[in-house]
């Protein structure tokens, strides 16, 4: 029982953060070999094997649920609880519910995974679970307000600090749209499958308001808050405006929550809703960049250590990432661009610029800052950490590149007339032309999960080491004593 | 008021920070999606939108469980080379009876809103066993299960029973019924009649013989009768364009 003994003297709650980070990393390298797997088959279809269960449909929501809800909400959870425990100097409150956030989080990840196998989804983005797991959900996430929300309101310190506001309104945000985007109907009390109470266009408007948020609030908001505490802490630098962290806060905020109609350019739902998107999308540029730079800035004062601290690096393109991505969207959001790239690769690689090149990295410098910290070590190895960050920065970039081609070209083709006004090109011509790509973007994923092996690798080193020396120094104080 | 506000109270007030963050986050949605559901203009009135029939409707839930959306979109944009590929531009009331609505965001195969009476029935079974059979180029994988397995209808009126709470028109009594021959006529009135739910399923595939295989009712019978029905209930020829502009 010593193990108990040592946790309930520790300062803060770290055995609950140590398995969420664990996890985080399991989750990471199965989401994204799911990920190459089904790139792949886009580009060599024999990859389905006529089975039902990793057949493309079915397979791409266990890769979006696995790296989303698996790797970056096990991340967000490690952090989180992390991060508010030691800015409010207190452990966390109702530890009890913070263990069953564990478990339920990752009975979710498992269920959905398997129910989408075998053929359950509710057939709308990044929602596909069906009601009893969005149910799990529900309490996972009440309970996780409650604790997050009950260790801020035990706090010692007198002020919140800037990474928790952000962190809070993701909770808030994600009980929100997660309860309003699932309000469905079961066939019966035993049946997996059920109805979405909208239909049409309201289910379209509901579901991309949905969509978009949570990319907005749970692979944004929430990522910054991470940001706003470990990149100051790993650069050993303050905050470098706290006004401008107060305005692109609330200016992220209020505007997030209105640009989702923007996936929904030139459809049945009513022009006035998808513009109003649209130019809360172009406005959102400001606060996003806000962002951006005062992470930036954090770092400059700090440059020397880029040479030698593959975690800075990781932290640097991760912003650099976020930058470039948020001037990207708001360009896909003008509805001229957007009747081109909707609907083509380009939104594809949109999506993974923002979650290969910002989540994804500013997570694997968290990660690499905080692994050690918990289990009261240094990483094992310096050198596979910098393998990891050129092979992740390698594997994005191939990616981006890949989709911006291949979507750019179906845009064009699709579009293109010949001199008497026909079509230019049948459907399958652009598919056919499309392969060159798609096995780009394979190998680009090939070299992203590569990086994420190294990244397991090391961390289970990292871990064994961080094991033993508390042993041997156990063992040590034991004899010390006896 | 705000002279002498300090951002530092909400700062040092977590009730605070979390109601106004509350506040902050709700207006977007209620401004976008509130209106939608009263606004007379969010959705054209034409004739001939009807609910899926029982085979139809299985069929589209077999569509959700292999996510085909995930690679085809049933929305039909406005644009000169969309109508020539496509079809019409796709309207808001042809998918008000679709729980949920299968609209899309990735075409890594066609659009499929018009997709209905393109093909043969014989094409569609063709396609989905083995599609590059038909189109050498397809990266489509092959849904052979949908010939072999026999079509679950254990829970086709639970199924209709739960669409009709989320308001599709589906009949559960003789009132109903008789709306909805009003607005739909007999033959269409039916086939929405939940207690014959069943026996006009196997009818249905009976006479469509979607699959070729009359003896039993398969997953690709409701399959392609899906396909078959999508985009088809609307007779464009009877709607004015300058009718449905003021929708755009």
């Amino acid at each position: 029982m010593s193990a108990t003994s040592v946790a309930a003297t520790e300062q803060y709650d770290y055995d609950i953060i140590k398995k969420f980070s664990v996890m985080a990393i399991v989750w990471a390298v199965v989401g994204m070999f799911v990920g190459v797997y089904i790139a792949s088959e886009l580009a060599w279809p024999f990859l389905n094997f006529d089975s039902p269960y990793i057949s493309f449909g079915r397979f791409r929501p266990v890769h979006t649920g696995a790296v989303i809800f698996g790797f970056g909400g096990s991340a967000l959870f490690a952090t989180s609880y992390y991060v508010v425990q030691r800015t409010c100097q207190t452990r966390l409150f109702a530890p009890g519910l913070a263990a069953f956030t564990f478990w339920g989080w990752q009975a979710v990840i498992v269920l959905a995974a398997l129910s989408y196998v075998t053929g359950f989804s509710q057939g709308r983005e990044y929602a596909e679970m069906e009601w009893p797991i969005d149910l799990l959900i529900l309490f996972v996430w009440v309970a996780y307000g409650a604790v997050f929300i009950g260790t801020l309101m035990q706090r010692k310190q007198p002020h919140i600090y800037v990474a928790n506001w952000f962190y809070l309104s993701f909770i808030l945000v994600t009980a929100l749209l997660h309860t309003f985007n699932n309000i469905a109907v079961p066939v019966d009390l035993f049946s997996l499958k059920s109805y979405s109470l909208f239909s049409g266009a309201q289910d379209a408007m509901t579901q991309w308001w949905y969509g978009h948020n949570a990319v907005g609030f749970f692979l944004t908001s929430a990522f910054l808050g991470m940001m706003y505490y470990f990149v100051p802490k790993h650069a050993g630098r303050p905050v470098y405006s706290y006004r401008l962290s107060i305005v692109h806060f609330w200016a992220l905020s209020f505007m997030y929550m209105w640009v989702g109609t923007h996936h929904l350019h030139w459809t049945a739902l009513p022009d006035w809703a998808s513009t109003l998107g649209a130019t809360f999308s172009i406005m959102l540029l400001l606060p996003s960049w806000g962002g951006m730079i005062n992470g930036i800035m954090t770092l400059s004062g700090a440059w020397d250590k880029l040479r030698t601290d593959p975690i800075m690096r990781f932290m640097i393109v991760a912003l650099s990432f976020y930058g470039m991505s948020t001037f990207e969207g708001p360009l896909m959001s003008l509805k001229d661009v957007n009747a081109l790239s909707h609907y083509t690769d380009w939104t594809v690689g949109h999506v993974h610029s923002g979650a290969l090149g910002w989540v994804a990295m500013i997570a694997f410098g968290s990660l690499y800052h905080m692994i050690p910290k918990l289990w009261n070590t240094q990483m094992y190895s310096v050198k596979l950490i910098n393998a990891h960050f050129w092979l992740a920065t390698i594997g994005t970039l191939l990616y981006i590149t890949a989709m911006w081609i291949s979507g750019i070209s179906q845009g064009l083709m699709w579009r293109a007339f010949d001199d008497f006004g026909n079509l230019q090109y049948s459907f399958v011509e652009s598919v056919a032309a499309m392969h060159p790509f798609y096995a780009m973007r394979a190998i680009g994923g090939l070299f992203f999960l590569t990086g994420m092996s190294l990244m397991a690798y090391n961390v289970y080193k990292t871990i064994r080491q961080g094991v033993r020396d508390a042993e041997s120094a156990q063992a040590y104080s034991a004899a010390a004593t006896a | 008021m705000f002279k002498n506000f300090k951002h530092e109270k909400i700062e040092t007030n977590a009730g605070l920070l979390l109601v106004l963050t509350m506040i902050a986050v709700s207006i977007g949605g209620l401004v976008e999606i509130a209106p939608l559901f009263f606004l007379k203009d969010t959705m054209e009135n034409v004739a001939g939108v009807r609910p899926y029939t029982p085979l139809e409707s299985r069929g589209r839930d077999i569509y959700i469980r292999e996510g085909c959306y995930t690679c085809h979109s049933q929305m039909i944009r406005p644009f000169r080379d969309e109508q020539l590929r496509y079809g019409h531009y796709s309207l808001a009331a042809e998918s008000k009876y679709d729980h949920p609505f299968q609209w899309g965001s990735k075409r890594t195969g066609p659009d499929l809103a018009r997709v209905g009476g393109k093909y043969s029935n014989e094409w569609h079974v063709q396609h989905l066993i083995k599609p590059v059979s038909v189109v050498p180029e397809s990266v489509m994988p092959n849904y052979l299960w949908l010939q072999e397995t026999k079509l679950d209808v254990s829970d086709v009126g639970d199924r209709m029973r739960a669409l009709r709470v989320t308001g599709v028109p589906y009949s559960a009594n003789g009132e109903e019924y008789q709306r909805n021959v009003k607005q739909f006529g007999e033959a269409v009135a039916k086939t929405l009649h939940i207690p014959d739910a069943l026996s006009n399923l196997v009818a249905q595939a009976q006479e469509g013989n979607f699959d070729g295989d009359r003896s039993s009712v398969s997953e690709m019978d409701a399959m392609v009768a899906y396909l078959q029905v999508l985009g088809t209930m609307v007779d464009f020829s009877k709607i004015k364009p300058e009718d449905l502009v003021k929708f755009r």
